[in-house]
């Protein structure tokens, strides 16, 4: 029986590839997740080794709030007293002061430089520290600086040409005075752009204060350790210091990277799952339609006395073997793809990023075999039931079996998709993502098996759309032919159209509340902003430039808003402080749900509706204050806000709290014009008060709200592409299921082509039918797919997605990618069917 | 190109091996015959005798080695693919042994379907004598499913018929049929030639069949060895009797 078994998976080759190319795809998705994460993260461990290699014990100010943003103004500074108490420690061998701060060069083009997510940062330039002078000297004067290899590389700048460096302070030029790499002939650690000034411009510049230091990295005298060290320090220095040893911050370093790392496998771990999920249609289909290819041979091998679990265990074997296979296929193309992506990404940071060499960790390797043969085996058991129940008679009776009656199915599939539904509903409620991924499960295969019952009006009402020509009629009625067979090809399709859809349904609508919001809400004309890259934001502005914006001619009023973390009550919050309240007031629309909405005076607060509920406060009340250089303080909350479309979740200061912030720096300002003025031409005028900066843009309302819709954009696209996967494998799923429809059909089509049909007729009658089954499968994409954008649009009200937007020209699109898709998937079948040998097909078993 | 204008079909001496080496079979070996306009033929031979090689080769369904094939005005060896199809669609019609319907058209469509698929009208009258003779007015919205096998090949019959072909091939068409059935299907192929001037070209293994035909070939080893002219079934029967005697190595 194994052996029979064996026989029929080599001798149908074709099948064996088709429906094991759905496995190995998605196995390959998850081996080279778990290489591509495995690898990055042991070479950011290499990384941040290096990088602290020189460092025993580092002493920073330890920091009230948290941010968390690498580029973002230190918690403080130390002191040349610090440094000199760092050093009177017993094993200290050195104790030097680091300055390290944002500095963000301008390219030739007068663009500020972007990495992929490498920090731009500036130092005071040391010698013998970690920096190996490539070219040039040190820099020694005010306006000198040596640069990273890597930023001479991306900006193109070479040894006594000039460069423009935003810092804390606007635009500022210096000379190149050298070009510098590190230890073990690298560019740069790990795509970081550096540019290093003299220890005073330093000290200004990326501190903001003369003589300060932003840390002390300390070198320990031989036979200390750096823990022993450590505690010394801190012994030393108390409990306002952080000192850490440098094998602490490279682990923390890495760990940090990990945690990233770790995520993004996770999400590519669900994409994986996306698409093995769409692969276990396909192979139930193939399996499926396998043995009902073969129902006169497995009904000879019952009445020949094969028992049931022997015709289960044939087809489970199949599947196993065909597990197994695709398993090591995308084992090794997972591999490949890991390693491939790895180096790809290695060249991010101008091969700056050495890679720590590829692996295959066991994860990869454990988890390519479970999911490769259980996602088969799975999706094989159905169909081998089935093939358990032939009965022997049917051996000599006709092949055509009788259309099985949908009632069950149909039954099973509405109470499966409501209980999904019901799952869906309950998790967008509360936010719980495994009731999120379980109810869209569930929903999708409740979908799929109401999808035969549909497919039949459907599927007609398509084909009559597209289908006129006797080959389309054929098409068609071929289509129709088989509703369960047809039903599971398109939902296949309609799983990933779906999860495409809803994506877009949300995005949109997030779009289109943002633009309402701009249009309706902000009466401001011109918004002043920094610009925003890889997620941290650069480009404030200081609060005088703010008063000259105001000075200018024709500008009604308008209002700049610094913003940094803040803790309430020990709870980390969005906190702003705006140059004028009242102003605020009228240009976001504001109403008060508390007390007036006025300036706020020493000890007084604002918050939102939002936050006053999360934190439990009214009107009144009092609350701890911790800002991230000052100290703690109990304010009064003087005003709490209506719930309004602009303002969400944040809490308001009083200037007086400015120079408490990391940066006391306008981050964005909203300016209304006179009456009657010209807003391109204000812009006009006041663009030139931001020229040292090219940070900052100032934009009208609707660009501005477009250029924060279009960040959306990159996300959908991302979310396309790595979804395309799922659509990939159900095109795979087309042109299985038409590939054996072509073999099962191989009699019919040679008697098509007897009585002659054109080779082109044959052609197109498949095409049709395969374009039939893609747009119906599309078509239900579109459907569930809204229906889920819609329900998370509901969900996500609170988040400020208020207005539902459906992005038409996308799901237009989405129809016809998936027409096309159903054109391409036709080819090889087609021309195999018209490439069939008439004398042959005629006479075919 | 131009053929005898009396012959619907016509081999001139055809050779037809399949395989090469030691392993090649000879399936016709020289043979030359034609079918004249209007007659119904029976092809007779033991099995392997190269009957089913000639009518595919003659059909345009297989090539030749050598020699010339006519449909009509039309010499078929030489044709590509396309006018092959082209030449099938128009000048020939086929009846199979079985499984000669596609399961999702209904009887009237799979009738009409040469014509559907050349884009051609369905001559409503010619429609109606076939659907009378055939005797399937009442079934025509039928799927082959809900048909019995005779009246499947009847389908068959007509749709060979429906776009007015040279010649109509069948292969054993009453081989999957009893007696009954054959006989009103043989019969209809009879009347077809007789009233409608059609030639018909006809496979058999049965002597009953055979006698239905206005002449009669016997074919062996790829050869033409006997030829009658209205026979009876029981001449036929003879004839093969005395063919077994000349040749023991192809008894059927
Ligand atoms: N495709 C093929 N490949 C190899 N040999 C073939 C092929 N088709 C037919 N033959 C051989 O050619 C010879 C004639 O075959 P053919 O099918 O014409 O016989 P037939 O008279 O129709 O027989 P039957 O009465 O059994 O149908 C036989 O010896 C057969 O084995
Ligand atoms: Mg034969």
């Amino acid at each position: 029986m194994l052996k029979a078994t064996l026989k029929s998976v080599l001798a149908r080759k074709l099948r064996l590839v088709l429906s094991g190319l759905a496995v190995v795809l998605g196995v390959m998705f998850v081996s080279g997740s778990f290489v591509l994460t495995d690898t990055l993260d042991r070479s950011f461990k290499d990384l941040f080794a290096t990088v602290y290699s020189e460092v025993d014990v580092q002493v920073a100010v330890r920091a009230k709030v948290d941010a968390g943003d690498p580029e973002a103004a230190l918690a403080g500074t130390l002191t040349a007293d610090d440094l000199k108490a760092v050093e009177s420690v017993d094993g200290v061998r050195t104790a030097v002061g680091d300055v390290i701060g944002s500095a963000r060069p301008i390219g030739e083009n007068g663009k500020v430089l972007t990495t992929s997510g490498a920090p731009r940062l500036g130092t005071a330039w040391r010698d013998g520290g970690q920096e190996e002078l490539r070219e040039g000297r040190a820099p020694q004067r005010d306006d000198e600086v040596a640069i990273s290899a890597y930023l001479a590389e991306t900006g193109g700048f070479t040894v006594g040409e000039q460069v423009s460096v935003l810092t804390l302070e606007p635009k500022r030029t210096f000379t190149v005075a050298g070009i510098f790499g590190y230890p073990g002939d690298r560019d740069s650690l790990g795509g970081e752009l550096t540019t290093a000034f003299t220890e005073p411009v330093a000290q200004q510049l990326l501190l903001g204060t003369p003589g300060a230091y932003s840390g002390v990295t300390v070198r320990a005298d031989d036979g200390v350790t750096q823990a022993v060290l450590r505690d010394r320090v801190q012994a030393a220095l108390g409990d306002e210091y952080q000192v850490k040893t440098g094998e602490q911050l490279a682990k923390e370093s890495a760990d940090e990277i990990g945690e990233g790392l770790a995520f993004f496998n996770y999400v590519l771990l669900g994409f994986a799952g996306i698409a093995l999920f769409v692969g276990i249609f396909i192979i139930l289909n193939t399996f499926s339609i396998i043995v009902a290819q073969r129902t006169r041979e497995l009904a000879l091998l019952r009445a020949m006395g094969a028992g049931r679990k022997q015709m289960i265990a044939s087809v489970v074997v199949e599947a196993v073997v065909i597990g197994v296979i695709a398993s090591v296929v995308g084992l090794g193309a997972g591999i490949g793809v890991g390693a491939l992506l790895a180096t790809l990404f290695s060249t991010f940071g101008g091969g700056s990023m050495q890679l720590a060499g590829i692996a295959v960790p066991t994860s990869a390797i454990v988890s390519s075999f479970a999911v490769g043969i259980v996602v088969t085996v799975l999706a094989a058991l159905l169909p081998a039931v089935r093939a358990s129940r032939i009965p022997p008679v049917a051996a000599l009776r006709e092949a055509a079996t009788p259309d099985r009656p949908l009632t069950r199915l149909t039954v099973a599939g509405a109470a499966l998709s409501l209980v999904g539904g019901g799952a869906l509903g309950l998790g967008f409620v509360d936010g719980t993502l495994w009731l999120i991924m379980s109810g869209l499960l569930v929903s999708f295969v409740g979908v799929a098996l109401l999808t035969p019952l549909i497919s039949r009006p459907v599927v007609s009402l398509i084909g009559k759309l597209l289908a006129w020509s006797v080959p389309g009629t054929l098409g068609r009625r071929n289509s129709a032919r088989n509703p369960r067979r047809t039903a599971i090809t398109a939902a296949a399709l309609m799983v990933g159209i779906a999860l495409i859809t809803g994506v877009s349904v949300v995005l949109t609508s997030a779009t289109t509340s943002i633009t309402k919001v701009a249009d309706t809400q902000i009466k401001a004309d011109l918004i002043i902003s920094g610009e925003s890259t890889n997620g941290e934001s650069s480009g404030a502005f200081a609060g005088d430039r703010m008063d000259r914006v105001l000075a200018t001619p024709g500008v009604e009023s308008g209002f700049g808003w610094y913003n940094d973390a803040v803790l309430l009550d020990g709870q980390q919050k969005f906190g702003v402080v705006v140059t004028d309240v009242p102003a605020m007031e009228r240009i976001f629309g504001l109403d008060a749900a508390g007390g007036t909405i006025a300036p706020l005076r020493e000890g007084e607060i604002g918050l939102d509706q939002v936050a006053a509920t999360a934190l439990n406060l009214r009107q009144g009340s009092s609350v701890v204050v911790q800002t991230t250089k000052g100290e703690q303080r109990t304010y009064t909350v003087a005003f709490v806000l209506a719930k309004s479309r602009v303002v969400n979740d944040a809490v308001f200061l009083p200037r007086s709290v400015v120079d408490e912030l990391a940066l006391a720096k306008i981050s964005s300002a909203f300016v209304k014009a006179d009456a009657g003025v010209d807003v391109g031409s204000l812009r006009r005028s006041i663009e030139p008060l931001f020229a040292d900066n090219p940070e900052v843009s100032v934009q009208d309302l609707s660009s501005y709200a477009r250029q924060q819709a279009a960040q959306l954009d990159t996300v959908l696209l991302m979310i396309q592409i790595l979804l395309a996967l799922a659509i990939l494998i159900a095109v795979l799923g087309v042109i299985n299921t038409l590939a054996l429809s072509v073999i099962e059909r191989t009699r019919e089509l040679g008697l098509l082509r007897a009585i002659g049909m054109r080779r082109a007729q044959v052609m197109r009658m498949i095409t049709v039918e395969s374009v039939v089954i893609s747009v119906f499968g599309a078509l239900l994409g579109l459907v569930v797919g809204t229906a889920l954008g819609v329900a998370a649009v509901q969900a996500l009200e609170d988040v400020g997605i208020t207005d539902l937007g459906i992005p038409w020209a996308q799901l237009g699109s989405y129809l016809l990618v998936a027409a096309g898709v159903g054109v391409v998937a036709a080819i090889l079948p087609a021309i195999r069917a018209a490439r069939l040998n008439v004398l042959q097909a005629v006479s075919y078993e | 190109m131009t053929g005898n204008v009396g012959a619907a079909a016509r081999a001139v001496d055809v050779w037809k091996s399949y395989g090469t080496g030691e392993a090649a079979v000879t399936a016709l070996a020289g043979v030359s015959v034609e079918f004249d306009r209007g007659r119904f033929t029976a092809i007779m031979g033991p099995s392997g005798s190269g009957k089913s090689t000639l009518m595919h080769c003659l059909a345009g369904l297989d090539t030749i080695d050598s020699g010339d094939v006519w449909i009509g005005g039309t010499k078929v060896n030489g044709l590509r693919d396309k006018g092959l199809t082209e030449l099938r669609r128009s000048q020939v019609g086929f009846i199979f042994q079985q499984f000669n319907l596609l399961p999702t058209l209904t009887a009237e469509e799979n009738i009409t379907l040469p014509l559907a698929i050349g884009g051609q009208k369905v001559d409503r009258a010619w429609f109606d004598t076939v659907i009378d003779t055939v005797g399937l007015r009442d079934r025509l919205t039928h799927r082959p499913t809900q048909l019995s096998g005779g009246q499947q090949q009847r389908v068959a019959c007509a749709r060979a018929l429906v776009a007015r072909p040279e010649v109509v091939f069948a292969d054993e068409p009453t081989g999957n049929l009893d007696s009954r059935s054959g006989a009103e299907v043989l019969g209809f192929l009879q009347r077809s030639a007789r009233d409608f001037d059609q030639t018909v070209v006809m496979v058999t293994h049965d002597p009953n069949a055979a006698s239905y035909a206005d002449r009669v070939i016997f074919l062996a080893d790829g050869r033409i060895v006997r030829e009658l002219h209205h026979p009876t079934a029981a001449d036929v029967l003879d004839t093969m009797k005395s063919l077994d005697g000349d040749d023991r190595l192809v008894v059927a």
